[in-house]
């Protein structure tokens, strides 16, 4: 077993748990987006941020990717985690907004607005679909090809690929496909129609000071 | 001489070969080196070394003076360089039409060709010896020393100088804890990048209980202007190779390998040659001069993308795949190569081992004033004087690198900036000259050292322009995987071209120092970590520019092409239509001897007409 502290508590998990293994047997929420249970860790949304490190010597990483070690300090919901993750939900905002998954966040983070200039991509590169096919199917029928800003999906050979097994998991993996649900404000880029999560606490105590989902004090701060 | 034919099989042998090629070397001290680097081959050096191998035997003295072909000799800008040893009479700007003259004059009766010394800049002064040049004077040349004296194809050249004898102290007298000892107390930083003690990199590999270990030297040096690590591969390989062996037993590796750009095909040749070389003398191979150690090496040839630098990916590419970084840990001291503990070195940190060993840790660690010990290559370009690569003890201030060796700014415009650390790296101001280069000290002013680039700016370079260049280059080469690095850079490059073109605010100002500190805090690898730099560090110490761009619409060194305007100042102008005919655009009309006018609408602002105006008529706001 490999003890740490998680958000100041003493925790026990299995040698090679990773950092959001734990986080979520411990009840604690940690938005993600390329992560799946049944594939391998990829770290690419990097939005499974957390800190480690010693006050003062810290620093952020993926949660998961990154194995708990023993005497680790973790820390899920820091002023500076939080921050960096609104900041990182409102640039996936301003890249897809037709994403459900993705409008979700906005909400659950309290992202209210889009300060970059929209755009409408319907891929996030996230890598979900490729680690699918290629993990569960066997098949490897699609994958990444050029690099940077160029970067997308395509089939080996960009031809039509023979090893696609038509098992459709790629879209039933994919966080972007889900189209939002066309709400109240249908045409804001933004939607926040659904719950909206935002703890009053950080701004006075630098970290989450409960991790209930919903939170009582949060709801009543935001009605304020 | 036998052993250059059966190899070595113990270290007596090599000792005596030593010895031997030492004594013919010195019966010989008669040489001409000709620089044969790329910025003089540039220059037509490869024309000067045949037409002198051709003089010399036609005069006869083939037999007496030798004729090296070296590695870079410094002075890039003064190419073709040809230096007459052993006097040391330094020529600069050597043409065929010259060879004669500096056969007959030089070798043959004893005196100086005048016209082609070189000329101090400042004072004015003609300077006969290289060691006297303050470019050369100034510096501490350790890496780059032998350089001059060495013909990188030939393994002779280096074991007469006592070349692989740090190799045969180790494998002869050194268990490898006492070579790590030796590396740790030398204060040794590594050179590629992080400045991470290399002691400290080996004990921890060293220590992996592991059957088989890799040890890579990193040679993609993707950089650009950057050209240390090539120099040293292309003028010295077999110092690397003999670091590379020496790093292999201290870290109980059997197999190194060498990775290196597909762009550098010289280097991979002299590479190449090298290690055939050190094959057959025995260096390499199994039970290296007859110790138990058994070493080989191979080379790896990367299709050359900036991000293969960084040591996941470069195992990645290693292995064929695509060079894309991994997420750590575990590290690659754990699991790197072949799923083995591997230990990663730049070109520059392996090419310290060889003195290091040589000259012992201590003595050392007492060259620099800085906090790590030893010299290290800057690849020193831009706006000075003398441009080429300046080896100097660590902790020399940028001001002493930049005005004394580098000769201060050309044209006499005033000094503006120093980027140091490569397109990650951080740009430093005037009021920063003093600042000593130490890995340390570089950080905490925002910028690094890096793998040792060096551009000098003066009055005339846009920071905010600046900017924009290197956030363009890390844009293109982030390998995309981390959606902060792929989206976080394309969208402040984004945003630093609105600021270039007049069209951002202050509010889209504070978001992009927003963003710049969530892409340096959420990515995977160094290039993302470090990619805000170039933004962070000119935001840091140049934001009035950024303030001019954005609020009063002007670019302060008349440098963005959509914040400037040219004019014609009709009370000077007279009409002689040069301007008018060098526009390429067709945008200047005016009749002959009458005041000319731009027409906004059609220039493009070349700047061809401020060029060409004789009587500087023609004005930029
Ligand atoms: C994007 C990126 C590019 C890099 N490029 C190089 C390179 O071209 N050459 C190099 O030696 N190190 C490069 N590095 C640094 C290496 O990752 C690594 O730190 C270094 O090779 C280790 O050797 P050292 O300890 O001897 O410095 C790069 C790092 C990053 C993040
Ligand atoms: S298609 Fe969907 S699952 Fe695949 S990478 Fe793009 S966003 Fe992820
Ligand atoms: S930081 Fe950039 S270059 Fe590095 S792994 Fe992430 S996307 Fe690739
Ligand atoms: S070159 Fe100068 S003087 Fe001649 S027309 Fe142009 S601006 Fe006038
Ligand atoms: S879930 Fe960890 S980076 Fe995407």
């Amino acid at each position: 077993m490999v003890n740490f502290k998680l958000n100041g508590l003493e925790v026990a998990v299995e040698k090679g748990t990773t950092l959001l293994e734990a986080a979520r047997f411990y009840g604690i929420e940690i938005p993600t987006l390329c992560y799946d249970a049944g594939l391998s860790p990829y770290g690419a949304c990097r939005l499974c941020l957390v800190e480690v490190g010693e006050p003062g010597k810290s620093r952020l990483v993926t949660s998961c990717t990154y194995p708990a070690r023993e005497g680790l300090q973790v820390r899920t919901h820091s002023q500076w985690v939080v921050n960096t993750r609104k900041l990182i939900i409102e640039l996936y905002l301003a890249t897809c907004p037709s994403s459900k998954t993705i409008q979700d966040l906005a909400s659950r983070y309290h992202v209210t607005g889009v300060r970059f200039r929209q755009k409408h991509e319907d891929c996030i590169l996230c890598g979900l679909c490729i680690r699918y096919c290629s993990e569960q199917m066997q098949a490897k029928a699609i994958g990444f090809i050029n690099r940077g800003e160029k970067r997308r999906i395509s089939t080996p050979f960009e031809r039509k690929a023979e090893e696609c097994r038509f098992c459709g998991g790629c879209m039933y993996i994919c966080p972007a496909c889900q189209a939002r649900c066309q709400g109240p404000e249908e045409k804001e880029a933004v939607c926040n129609a659904c719950l909206n999560l935002s703890p009053p606490c950080l701004d006075r105590f630098n970290d989450a000071m409960c991790y209930l989902d919903p939170c009582v004090a949060c709801e009543q701060g935001r009605k304020e | 001489m036998d052993a250059l034919k059966t190899g070595l099989r113990s270290l007596p042998e090599l000792f005596d070969l030593q010895l031997e090629l030492k004594k013919k070397r010195e019966q010989r001290e008669n040489y001409l080196a000709v620089c044969g680097d790329t910025g003089c081959t540039a220059w037509g050096s490869e024309q000067v070394k045949d037409l002198f191998a051709r003089c010399l035997e036609e005069k006869g003295l083939s037999q007496s003076t030798g004729l090296k072909f070296t590695g870079c000799l410094g002075l890039c800008e003064c190419g073709p360089v040809v230096i007459v040893f052993p006097q040391g009479i330094f020529y600069q700007k050597v043409k065929t039409e010259d060879i004669e003259e500096i056969v007959e004059q030089t070798l043959l009766q004893g005196k100086v060709v005048e016209r082609l010394l070189y000329q101090d800049p400042l004072s004015g002064a003609k300077i006969v010896h290289a060691e006297e040049i303050p470019f050369y004077r100034k510096q501490q040349r350790v890496l780059l020393a032998n350089n001059w004296k060495i013909d990188p194809s030939s393994i002779e050249d280096y074991l007469a100088l006592g070349g692989y004898g740090a190799l045969g102290r180790v494998l002869g007298q050194m268990s490898s804890e006492q070579v790590i000892g030796e590396i740790k107390a030398s204060r040794l930083r590594g050179r590629g990048g992080a400045g991470f003690p290399a002691g400290l990199k080996w004990e921890e590999c060293s220590g992996m209980p592991a059957k088989q270990k890799y040890i890579i030297c990193n040679a993609d040096e993707g950089d650009p202007g950057a050209f240390m690590d090539r120099s040293l591969l292309e003028g010295n390989p077999h110092s690397v190779l003999e670091g590379l062996i020496i790093g292999g037993f201290a870290v109980g590796a059997s197999e190194g390998i060498i990775y290196i750009r597909a762009e550098y095909p010289t280097a991979v040749q002299k590479v190449r040659l090298a290690i055939a070389q050190a094959e057959e003398l025995g260096l390499l191979g199994e039970n290296i001069l007859g110790s138990r150690f058994s070493f080989k090496v191979s080379v790896s040839v990367g299709a050359g993308a900036f991000v293969c630098g960084e040591t996941s990916a470069l195992v990645e590419s290693v292995h064929g795949r695509v060079g894309e970084p991994r997420q750590k840990p575990p590290h690659l001291a754990e699991r790197g190569y072949n799923n083995c503990p591997t230990v990663i070195n730049n070109v520059e940190t392996l090419a310290n081992i060889p003195y290091i060993i040589n000259m012992g840790a201590e003595a050392y660690s007492r060259i620099g004033s800085g906090k790590s010990g030893g010299t290290k290559i800057f690849s020193l370009v831009g706006k000075v004087h003398h441009t080429g690569l300046v080896e100097v003890p660590l902790g020399m201030p940028l001001r002493k690198i930049i005005f004394e060796i580098g000769g201060g700014i050309k044209g006499g415009k005033a000094f503006k900036a120093v980027q140091t650390g490569g397109p990650s790296g951080g740009c430093l101001p005037a009021s920063m000259l003093d600042l000593p280069t130490d890995f340390d000290e570089l950080n905490a002013a925002g910028s690094m050292m890096g793998s040792g680039g060096m551009i000098v700016m003066d009055e005339e370079t846009c920071m905010v322009d600046l900017a924009r260049y290197f956030l363009k280059f890390l844009n293109d080469e982030s390998c995309g995987c981390c959606f902060t690095c792929r989206e976080g850079l394309s969208r402040m490059l984004e945003m630093v071209e609105a600021i270039t073109k007049g069209q951002s605010s202050m509010a889209e100002f504070a978001l992009l120092k927003e963003l710049a500190a969530v892409v340096r805090d959420s990515t995977m690898c160094g290039l993302g970590q470090t990619g805000a730099n170039p933004v962070l560090s000119t935001i840091r110490y140049f934001t009035e520019e950024y303030r001019a761009h954005i609020e009063e619409r002007r670019c302060p060194a008349g440098v963005c092409r959509d914040l400037i305007s040219f004019h014609i100042n009709s009370e000077l102008c007279n009409g002689c239509g040069a301007c008018r005919r060098k526009c390429p655009a067709g945008a200047i009309t005016g009749e002959a001897k009458m005041p000319h006018f731009i027409r906004a609408e059609l220039c493009t602002k070349c700047g061809i007409c401020l060029e060409s105006c004789p009587i500087q008529a023609v004005i930029k706001l």
